[in-house]
């Protein structure tokens, strides 16, 4: 076999792999397909929201002011005579921003740090786990609250300080998987033919735990969209004019809310809508790509082994089939 | 066991010093701002027409250098139990403390409660009936708790049923002391949205760890004996699947205190949230940092006996 049908068949193989995950994903997690929709929806709402949004996000109509649901204004209106689903719509935006880069920026981190702490191990481990462990004492909310009211509320603010954050507290999951991975044998050779520090985590250990780094990135995604949720609606989060979901539930909206209830449903809804897709993606996610992840009741499916090749679990009859 | 408990009390102590390392470096790590914006916020206007720097620096502890800010204010806390007083009303910081724990405690306490009874006898029915319609109901029902953030649901409770029947929750606190039944209709409401947003993660847990003892040998052996299926479940199965239930809580607190700080805002609870919540946003820190401290090391402490506890309750475990 040439190099060139080498690649071909490699090419061939990545490209079948995602597919292959997509028709299992329909076929096998209904939910999870309907969470899938839901979220691709909403990152397309997302992108072209000023193109769909009937009015833009601050544009005040006076007169229409605490108006209910009409063909006018959809959703309605707020206490300010702004329409209600052009800022949900454009808050979107936000809750998609948000929950994209923290979680990035959240699963870099303890990614760099699980693999560096458990790979180390010894003191470095010992300190950096009791770190850890006073992070997650710390309740986040609290954290983020206080470090925004010094830094000042802002987008990239709440992005940075709930990706690093979190990052830190997820590093204990991350760690864990690469301690059991320390244990396998290839990597015990790899270390005795000389492979250096560097080449055993990028070859090694990297890949073998791409697909836990997926899943934590994808559980991670909901978790950021309702803390910034949280904080905005305690005024510690995306300064007001700035549509959030939970910037729109709280401060001067709340005290109208008697008056025009449409103004507490519909960011809630969206948010809800949201997390609860973002969710059943991520579990059918999970399923999909890591069965071990379920807590014992997981049925064995294929493992990715690495750099995109597949290798069939022969203990998996489910995975000849496909 | 015993070499286990001293080693995890040991552990703790890293723990704890760098819960108030990371407090007390948050608060004082971006220098002058502080100070900056207390000057931005409340100088100028309002009658006030100079607010004294040097006199507020000098109170923060603020004019010397900052391992000695540290090591200062961690010897107050430590020989002296001080932990400073209010920037603006010049009172221990204690006393505000002494004064909002039991609010926070007892919607803690209530909305664990809701959690539990929510979770565990859901989760076992889920569990018992597989795949069934009332598993994925009770799934549904799991998710909708997860996706529903507590400030949304704490909001329609208060803005609906106002509109449809006139009825508002209670706003003046009653402590329990006072009146007992005043107390609880003032909590039933927070304790329960509350415990509605942790109870979806357990219920979830609480199935999965229920499927897996249900499919012990153990379990087969106790079917076999012929023993009732209420029997079965309740004697055999479920005490070992709660065990990890039980750590879970441990886990599970610093978000409840999160939400906690969130639903009193809400229901206007004169708890520790509420006392946080306005002392950040008068940036009165001395208050800010005793409130978060004592917060944390209470959850290091908790998550310490959660983690002792799991030795009692299963005894399968052994520390060496």
């Amino acid at each position: 076999m040439s190099d060139k049908t080498l690649e071909r068949t490699i090419e061939h193989k990545k490209r079948s792999k995602s597919v292959e995950l997509v028709m299992r994903l329909i076929k096998e997690k209904p939910l999870g397909t309907v969470g899938a929709v839901i979220t691709l929806i909403l990152l397309i709402v997302a992108i072209i929201a000023p193109l769909i949004a009937p009015y833009g996000m601050n544009d005040v109509h006076s007169l229409n002011a605490l108006e209910g649901p009409s063909s006018k204004f959809l959703l309605g209106t707020d206490n300010l005579g702004r329409d209600l689903l052009s800022r949900v719509i454009f808050g979107a935006r936000i809750s998609v921003i948000v929950g994209l880069m923290s979680s990035l920026i959240s699963t870099i981190i303890s990614t760099f740090l699980g693999v560096l702490s458990a790979y180390i191990g010894g003191t470095f481990d010992l300190i950096l786990q009791r770190f850890v462990d006073a992070e997650l004492s710390i309740p986040n909310l609290l954290l983020l609250m206080i470090i925004i009211s010094m830094v000042g509320p802002g987008l990239w603010q709440v992005i940075l300080c709930l990706g690093i954050s979190n990052g830190i507290g997820n590093t204990r999951m991350i760690r864990s998987l690469v301690i059991g991975l320390k244990e396998n044998v290839y990597i015990n050779s790899a270390v005795s033919l000389g492979a250096s520090t560097r080449e055993i985590i990028f070859q090694h250990i990297l890949p073998n735990i791409m697909a836990p780094i997926i899943i934590l990135f994808s559980m991670t995604v909901p978790w950021m969209i309702l803390n910034e949720a949280g904080l905005s609606f305690l005024g510690f989060g995306i300064p007001p004019p700035q549509p959030s979901w939970g910037g729109m539930l709280s401060g001067s909206a709340r005290r109208y809310m008697l008056k025009d209830p449409w103004m507490a449903l519909w960011p809630g809804l969206a948010l809800s809508v949201t997390v609860y897709a973002v969710n059943m993606f991520g579990d059918a996610l999970r399923d999909l790509l890591d069965p071990r992840l379920r807590g014992g009741i997981g049925r064995y499916g294929r493992k990715i082994k690495r750099k995109g090749t597949i290798k069939s679990n022969p203990a998996a009859p489910e995975g000849e089939s496909l | 066991m015993r070499a286990y408990i001293i080693r995890r009390l040991l552990l703790t102590i890293p723990t704890v010093f760098f819960v108030s390392l990371i407090i007390f470096f948050v608060i004082r790590a971006i220098p002058g701002s502080i100070i900056d914006k207390m000057e931005a916020e409340f100088g100028g206007g309002y009658g006030v027409t100079k607010i004294d720097i040097a006199g507020i620096k000098h109170q923060l502890g603020l004019d010397v250098p900052i391992y000695t800010q540290y090591g200062r204010w961690v010897t107050k806390i430590v020989l002296h139990g001080d932990l400073g007083t209010s920037l603006w009303k010049g009172t221990p910081v204690i006393n505000d403390i002494k004064q909002r724990w039991p609010v926070t405690f007892e919607l803690g306490i209530l909305a664990l409660l809701v959690t539990q009874i929510i979770a565990i006898p859901v989760g076992v029915y889920s569990a018992l009936r597989q795949d069934n319609i009332g598993d994925y109901i009770a799934r549904s029902f799991a998710i909708f708790c997860i996706a529903v953030p507590s400030f949304w649901l704490a909001t329609l409770v208060i803005v609906y049923p106002s509109i449809w029947w006139g009825y508002t929750p209670p706003i003046m606190y009653v402590p329990f002391g006072v009146n007992p039944i005043g107390n609880l209709k003032m909590f039933i409401l927070p304790a329960v949205v509350l415990g509605m947003s942790g109870a979806g993660g357990n219920m979830r847990l609480m199935r999965t760890m229920m499927l897996e003892v249900l499919r012990q040998d153990y379990i087969r052996t106790a079917w076999s004996k012929g023993l009732k299926e209420r029997v079965v479940v309740m004697r055999h199965a479920l005490k070992n699947a709660l065990i990890p239930v039980v750590t879970m809580i441990g886990y599970q607190l610093p978000v409840l205190v999160g939400g906690a700080v969130i639903i009193e805002n809400i229901f206007n609870l004169p708890g520790m949230g509420r006392l946080l919540t306005d002392a950040t946003t008068s940036r009165d820190y001395p208050i800010v940092t005793a409130v978060v401290l004592i917060i944390s090391v209470v959850l290091v402490f908790i998550n310490l006996l959660t983690d002792l506890s799991y030795g009692f309750l299963d005894p399968r475990i052994h520390y060496r």
